[in-house]
């Protein structure tokens, strides 16, 4: 269930298939990629995606932080989604390493996303969105 | 005996289950049996204990005296600061805990 | 020092909202525990033996007086008059009360200060050379990198969620008074060709398994340091071990794939990370750097009047050279005979305030030793200063000597501890409490730890001490020949364990050996590494 979507367009009705069965049959256009996998083997196929989605089995694991921005960092501009044990106090995280849409497990209150993703909005790293770091504000 | 002890949630303070309530002084703590866990799910459901669990201990005639010395540190304060503990005047409570 | 412009304030006073917010949903009960722990974690808030404890940040161990004022306040009207200054550089206090927490933390907003990611699996505090910008060896003062490492470090998006915490020092001098090798990332600044750089060093720790870092890169421009340091921890987040927590820290990474895999990864990524764009701009480490510059010395060169006996012992073993004609570095012991190391009463931290407010240009330095540190003191203050520090009980000299004991907190204060540590700090101090006899054994680092954690470091001791948990009961492990100077080293247990009295026996028997087997001027350390264990094991044990 796609509780909180920050994109214009439709949501992707295609399932999922794992990153292996993927790289066996390479016509889905929607993929999950558990913690231990390498999101850059999906490089060469970006274009063809439109779902990836990041599972969060348990939200201490934050391998699922680096396999978006990696995604984005090369040029992934489809959904990125993260999904499973995701709390509110790490959507804003979440959003600034790229993902775009939460399927989380148990269910999160919207006024406190809203309120997490409002909380700051000045930040020290660039990373994957497109919030401009303080150093670039301080030297243009 | 076993005790439940714990934390309240907005001091901190460690807090021991009496049997009808909560208090911060080990010496009213309550052997709780094999209903600790039901007690333990209980009163932290309702939020009048915060990170609650359940320690071994010896009933002794000064009260129950938990049976780890990490256990009794916590009953009673730091043995570096016997003016930090509950019982600052007692002379006899640095014993108590070692 | 570096002081906060609007966007760093922002930041921190939108934390100090943030975590205002989430405490009101915990006391509601809207948020459980569990999910509350990460939470209050990234700001320091543990729930410890005693009650809730909190570790305020001292980014790379430098404040000025307003906000050692501010440590003093926050000591008598939120705690129990009194603080801990820790082997991070940081300072925690004991009897905190969560309703209490977001008032404190504005109250520290107010002096540019916070509790940010002093606990978690996130990035730590940066630790730094207390005598950075006053120390005639330095190439630089390593105080604005670390400052470009607090700011890259805090809220960063993609390394809150780490296998495990992960803690950075910075020094810029061959000598390392800062345990650098000893971190999961060190860096030493040096200069190649004229330019100025950092020698990165990856996967030093101590705690269960202590390790000292290789060197992953020789040799990291400025320009590119946040980028490379991006790397490492990128190639951490993604392959370090997350299915035990005692094999999580990046040196366990380090050591099972081997330092050259480790580096070519780095490598690899650094060249795609590169091409980010995440490096600011040489303006913002000159920005930065401006904040340290030297303060307006203007003292004449003079040879303090040493005809008071004490004073001259006090100058002889706490007072450093300073780089500049006329002035010296004042170490401030936290190590009174039969005290708790690294505790400090609040008028004591007020008295220090003071003095660095009068004497030291405003500036204070904390010391992963535990011990505070005046970095530029005009000679011809330091009769004064220590006339003061004496009122105030804060004069011991007895800086590097044995009973300048590093000792974590332990089971005293410490759920995770297994033994008491300050007792037996204290113990061993009383022992060996009349100075001629310190001085005469000389420089010998002893650190105790209550755990395996290892929070006092006890791996880098000359003489370490580790307290377990036999049976119930407590017992203390002793090591020889550690270090965390640039002569590192990880001390090496010596034999069975022993009760209170029987390791604090034990010691002083190894201080007999060492003083009959020394030569020249040799440290204990430097016997032990000379004549090895074995003349010590037959004193102990017999």
């Amino acid at each position: 269930m796609v509780e909180f979507r920050y994109r214009d367009d439709e949501v992707s009705e295609q399932p999922s298939v794992t990153l292996d069965a993927f790289l066996d049959q390479s016509n889905a256009t929607a993929v999950r990629l558990e913690p231990d996998d390498d999101g850059r083997a999906l490089i060469p196929f970006l274009d063809q995606l439109t779902l990836i989605e990041v599972a969060f089995p348990k939200y201490r694991d934050g391998r699922g932080y680096s396999s978006a921005r990696i995604l984005r960092e090369a040029g992934y501009t489809g959904e990125l989604r993260a999904q499973g044990d995701v709390l509110v106090d790490q959507i804003a995280f979440m959003r600034r390493c790229g993902f775009d849409s939460f399927s989380p497990e148990g269910s999160l209150n919207p006024e406190a996303v809203e309120r997490a993703l409002s909380t700051y909005d000045q930040f020290y790293q660039k990373a994957a969105d497109s919030a401009v770091p303080v150093w670039k504000l301080r030297h243009g | 005996m076993k005790l439940l002890t714990g934390n309240e949630l907005g001091s901190g303070a460690v807090t021991w289950w009496t049997g009808s309530g909560w208090s911060i002084h080990v010496e009213d703590s309550a052997d709780v049996g094999e209903q600790g866990e039901a007690i333990l799910h209980a009163e932290e459901g309702a939020r009048r204990v915060n990170a609650p669990y359940i320690i071994d201990a010896i009933d002794t005639p000064e009260g129950p005296r938990p049976a780890h010395i990490k256990d009794r540190v916590r009953a009673l304060g730091p043995t570096v600061r016997p003016d930090l503990t509950l019982k600052p005047a007692d002379p006899a409570a640095g014993e108590w805990i070692i | 020092m570096y002081k906060y412009d609007n966007y760093d304030q922002a930041i921190v006073d939108a934390r100090v909202a943030e975590f205002r917010d989430q405490v009101k949903r915990r006391l509601a009960g809207e948020i459980t525990e569990d999910q509350f722990k990460p939470l209050r974690l990234m700001n320091g808030l543990y729930l410890q033996l005693h009650a809730y404890m909190l570790r305020v940040a001292i980014p790379y161990g430098t404040l000025d007086s307003r906000q050692m004022r501010m440590l003093a306040h926050i000591a008598r009207k939120y705690d129990r008059d009194y603080g801990h200054f820790t082997t991070r550089q940081n300072i925690q206090y004991n009897w905190i009360k969560l309703e209490e927490c977001p008032d404190l933390l504005e109250e520290l907003a107010s002096v540019e200060m916070h509790a940010i990611q002093t606990s978690g699996n996130c990035i730590r505090n940066i630790s730094s050379d207390q005598y950075a910008g006053a120390a005639a060896d330095e190439v630089a003062d390593p105080r604005p990198w670390a400052e470009l490492l607090r700011q890259w470090s805090t809220f960063h998006p993609e390394f809150s969620y780490l296998p495990r915490k992960f803690k950075i020092a910075v020094i810029a001098s061959p000598e390392d008074r800062a345990a650098m090798r000893l971190h999961d990332i060190g860096l030493e600044l040096v200069k190649k060709d004229g330019e100025l750089g950092a020698r990165v060093f990856v996967g030093g720790g101590m705690g269960r398994t202590p390790m000292i870092a290789p060197e992953i890169n020789p040799f990291v421009k400025a320009d590119d340091l946040l980028s490379y340091i991006e790397a490492c921890l990128r190639v951490y987040n993604r392959y370090g071990r997350r299915d035990n927590i005692y094999k999580a820290r990046i040196k366990i990474l380090v050591h099972e794939i081997g330092a050259d895999e480790y580096r070519r990864q780095v490598s690899e990524e650094f060249a795609h990370v590169k091409t980010l764009g995440i490096d600011p701009p040489q303006a913002e480490l000159e920005r930065i750097s401006a904040f340290f510059a030297p303060p307006a010395f203007d003292a004449s060169e003079v040879e303090p009047d040493r005809s008071d006996p004490d004073f001259a012992v006090w100058l002889d073993q706490n007072v450093k050279p300073h780089k500049q004609a006329g002035y010296a570095i004042v170490n401030i012991s936290l190590k009174p005979i039969g005290g708790i190391p690294g505790d400090a009463s609040s008028a004591q931290i007020d008295v220090m305030a003071e003095l660095a407010e009068r004497y030291s240009f405003n500036e204070l330095r904390v010391t992963h030793a535990q011990n505070i540190v005046l970095p530029h003191v005009a000679k011809h203050d330091l009769y004064a200063v220590w006339q003061a520090l004496r009122e105030a009980e804060l004069a011991d000299a007895n800086l590097d000597l044995i009973s300048d004991i590093i000792a974590c907190p332990g089971l005293d204060y410490c759920s995770l501890a297994n033994a008491r540590s300050i007792p037996v700090a204290q113990k061993i101090a009383t022992r060996f409490a009349d100075m001629d006899r310190q001085r005469d054994l000389g420089e010998l680092k002893l650190k105790i730890s209550g755990c395996i954690n290892a929070c006092g470091h006890h791996h880098a001791g000359h003489i370490g001490i580790l307290g377990v948990d036999r049976k119930g009961v407590e017992n203390y492990q002793l090591t020889f020949g550690g270090s965390g100077a640039e002569d590192v080293s990880i001390g090496k247990i010596i034999g069975p364990g022993f009760d209170e009295d029987g390791v604090v026996d034990a010691v002083e028997k190894a201080t007999e050996v060492y003083k009959k087997l020394r030569k020249g001027d040799e440290r204990f350390l430097d016997t032990y590494r000379r004549v090895g264990l074995d003349p010590f094991k037959e004193a102990i044990y017999g």
